[in-house]
């Protein structure tokens, strides 16, 4: 078994309480970072180990830490985005839930290498038990004196808080997050600015991923050069997955970057196959917002190579043949399963979650959910598969934020590599109806 | 001066202060290559960038950077940079991309211009006059709301509300609280103030004037007539408390209805007081100054202009002749 850097001691009795997590080599990285590093020393590192965003863009995040603009007078921010609502992806609950304290180790080293005095945890507002576990991290940390003022006597502070969404998956997206926080309604920014110029109330903010902040304690701890020796390529170190769907053992992952996808669905240390013995029809590979992908496709690559569990040969061959690596919600269908009704479900999602603040994804999504909700219920058309293209089509890359493709993706790709299904729901509506609803699914 | 910035769009070159957004360069060469604009509003701060009606290829970054912007971007929004290339008439990317969102803007729109008071000087109307396709693929039932009244003066119907937030910035300009908003999530978002209470300010009458729909109705006028049968006049008066520069819209001898001086991209000039807009209507309270010019190919200005000539349709049918001739002559006496 490959050795964990997040998921080590996640099986520990009472993990989440500072004493025993101490007791397992817990803020060793904050200790290190403190005593023998400077911030530009901590950035270096993250540099060095080539990690990259583990929220679902994988942008780099040393690069994303060294744009945050640095004027006088003015205070930086860290915001943590532990809005993880994206259907399929169920990681950062899991990590918030039994290592607290991780996250707030990555959050005080982050906010040093940063210059951030006060530093922000935005969780999703369904999440409230992990609400109730990390303030109450914060306190033990706190009374350890690994937070607030003079932290080890190294003349930094820092305020950590934690702050609960309203609940709305367009908060994860990092302008209406910050919206969000500042009391507003939660609405995407129109980019530029970006946040790292003006972010959290016109100051500098960086956001990241409650992953990508957990995994710069190993970073710290190892050594940059020492965690980009994990992976495969520019995919470095390890990423949670969030396992579901027709599998045998569904849950959540710590795999190294650069797994075969192959060995990660059929292998007994990981999911162990396709449940009651069925076969593999197609998978989600990074949480519903990513193009879906039939089994052979997502198996081997379009030029025959195997598929592996990272950015680059996730989205090798572009969306014709490739998906994302996204958040890591990865999604199994076994044969059974219906794309139709499943693309219906996601288009469903994101009808509702729309913000309604540019008129292609407000208006767009609830069109596609209307056809879709026709072609699943026997009532659609010939015609309504090449519309539903075209309205894609035109929401796509039209919007202010990411949420529009993430709309348009699903829909596009589904019908791109299952059009025959869609077909089959148009000459055999009653069929279908039989399928999915009389014969119970 | 030499620190203008010097961008091209369309291929036509012009030269503009930094920090310019695409779309004022574009209206500063006018003419056809203006993105048509939904949302954006010169006097307001943070508007822009919801409708998308405006977005624009970037083929060229910069001087400095040339690589083209990886998306459509939204014209109202992006500012210029030295050396930029713009696309928008002739990026066929564009016109589709445009042709999308109009769709999208029309197709829970209850497209009620006989019954709707705005019919004659609405943008979507004109936007889709100009970009829109004929029909539509649409085959749902499109989202309705209640009517809500403002106020004793101003209605909101939501039904034909396109969300471009305007009147949320006009309220947030003229008022110290926040009063008029958004509700709701997605495509049953909707606009109201807080729990149907008046805005109380002086300025209130102005989200009338910035709604480029008939969602903001000026309930002294509701009804009373179709602006093609009215006639514009600019008019002035010695108001405490805006600049009273007004348009007052004639009937005959009657002035029916007051609203601020509209530019040629249908933003006023100076917002005006609920005073000069719902109570002065005689012209004794008013110095006029001239008629309101008004764009030749506007319905408002439809039957002012003794060479206007008929339609092909109009000059073979008698009954049709007929009826024209009668027309001329009302409308010249009046």
């Amino acid at each position: 078994m490959a050795q964990k850097l997040l998921l080590e001691h996640d099986h520990v009795p009472d993990i989440h309480t500072f004493d025993v997590y101490r007791g397992k080599g817990g803020y060793r990285a904050v200790e290190k970072a403190f005593k023998a590093m400077s911030p530009d020393e901590v950035l270096e590192e993250v540099k060095k180990s080539g990690l990259r965003g583990r929220g679902g863009a994988g942008f780099p995040t040393g690069m994303k830490w060294s744009f945050l603009a640095k004027p006088e007078g003015k205070p930086r921010y860290l915001v943590c985005n532990a809005d993880e609502s994206e259907p399929g992806t169920f990681k950062d609950r899991y990590l918030m839930t039994r290592l607290p304290h991780l996250l707030i180790e990555g959050m005080i080293v982050s906010s040093f290498a940063l210059g951030a005095n006060t530093s922000y945890i935005y969780v999703r507002g369904e999440m409230m038990p992990q609400i109730r576990i990390l303030e109450k991290a914060i306190a033990e940390a706190k009374s350890a004196g690994f937070l607030g003022k003079n932290i080890l006597g190294s003349g930094y502070d820092l305020d950590l808080f934690v702050q609960p969404g309203g609940g709305a998956y367009i908060c994860g997206e990092e302008t209406a997050l910050l919206e969000s926080l500042e009391g507003k309604r939660g609405n995407p920014r129109i980019k530029p600015p970006f946040p790292a110029i003006a972010g959290l109330w016109g100051c500098p903010t960086v956001v990241n991923n409650v992953e990508s902040i957990a995994a710069v304690v190993p970073i710290i701890n190892d050594g940059g050069d020492e965690y980009a020796k994990r992976g495969n390529g520019k995919s470095t170190g390890t990423k949670l997955i969030s396992a579901s769907g027709n599998l045998v053992k569904p849950g959540v992952y710590e795999i190294e970057l650069g797994l075969p996808v192959e060995e990660f669905i059929y292998s007994e240390e990981y999911c162990g196959g396709i449940a009651n013995g069925k076969k593999l029809k197609a998978v989600v590979a990074g949480g519903s917002s990513v193009p879906i992908l039939p089994a052979n496709l997502i198996l081997k690559t379009a030029t025959g190579n195997p598929r592996l569990m990272s950015y680059e040969s996730l989205s090798d061959g572009g969306f014709q043949t490739g998906t994302m690596l996204g958040s890591g919600g990865f999604i199994a269908f076994d044969e059974d399963a219906c794309i139709v009704r499943n693309t219906w479900n996601y288009t469903r999602f994101y009808h509702h979650e729309s913000c309604g603040q540019c008129s292609p994804c407000r208006e767009g999504t609830g069109w596609m959910e209307k056809v879709l909700h026709r072609l699943e219920h026997g009532h659609g058309k010939m015609s309504d598969i090449d519309l539903l293209v075209d309205v894609a089509r035109k929401i796509e890359g039209n919007t202010i934020c990411p949420l529009g493709d993430a709309a348009a993706w699903p829909v596009a790709s589904a019908i791109r590599h299952f059009r025959d299904e869609f077909e089959w729901h148009v000459t055999h509506a009653n069929e279908a109806m039989e399928r999915n609803y009389v014969n119970g699914q | 001066m030499s620190d203008q910035v010097k961008l091209t769009i369309d291929g036509i070159s012009v030269e503009v202060d930094p920090g310019t957004t695409i779309l004022n360069a574009a209206r500063q060469i006018g003419g056809d290559l203006v993105p048509p604009a939904m949302c954006y509003y010169s006097k307001l701060e943070g508007s822009g960038g919801k409708c998308r009606t405006c977005l624009v290829k970037v083929s060229k970054g910069s001087e400095k950077d040339p690589r083209p912007m990886p998306k459509l971007v939204a014209s109202c929004r992006t500012t210029v940079m030295d050396g930029m290339e713009v696309q928008n008439l002739t990026s066929p990317e564009v016109i589709e991309a445009r042709k999308g969102v109009v769709e999208m803007l029309l197709i829970n729109h209850p497209l009620d211009c006989p019954i709707c008071d705005q019919a004659g000087e609405c943008d979507l109307q004109n936007l889709g006059y100009a970009h829109g396709a004929s029909g539509t693929r649409y085959e749902f039932e499109r989202r309705t709301f209640d009517k809500i009244d403002i106020g004793d003066k101003i209605q909101l119907h939501m039904t034909r509300c396109i969300l471009c937030y305007r009147c949320v910035f006009t309220a947030d300009q003229i008022t110290n609280n926040r009063v008029h908003g958004i509700l709701g999530r997605g495509d049953t978002s909707e606009i109201s103030t807080y729990i149907e209470k008046a805005i109380t300010n002086d300025f209130s009458g102005n989200v009338i004037d910035v709604c480029p729909v008939g969602a903001l109705t000026d309930k002294t006028f509701r009804f009373t007539n179709r602006v093609w049968f009215t006639k514009p006049v600019d008019a002035h008066r010695n108001c405490p408390t805006c600049k009273g520069k007004v348009t007052l819209w004639y009937k005959g001898e009657d002035v029916i209805r007051v609203t601020g001086r509209k530019n040629h991209y249908g933003e006023v000039e100076d917002f005006i007081c609920n005073t000069c807009r719902f109570e002065k209507k005689k012209t004794a309270d008013w110095v006029i100054e001239n008629p309101t010019p008004i764009e030749r190919t506007s319905v408002i200005s439809s039957n002012h202009y003794d060479t206007l000539i008929p339609l092909p349709v109009i000059q073979k049918n008698k009954v049709l002749i007929k009826a024209n001739e009668e027309e001329f002559a009302r409308t010249k006496k009046i």
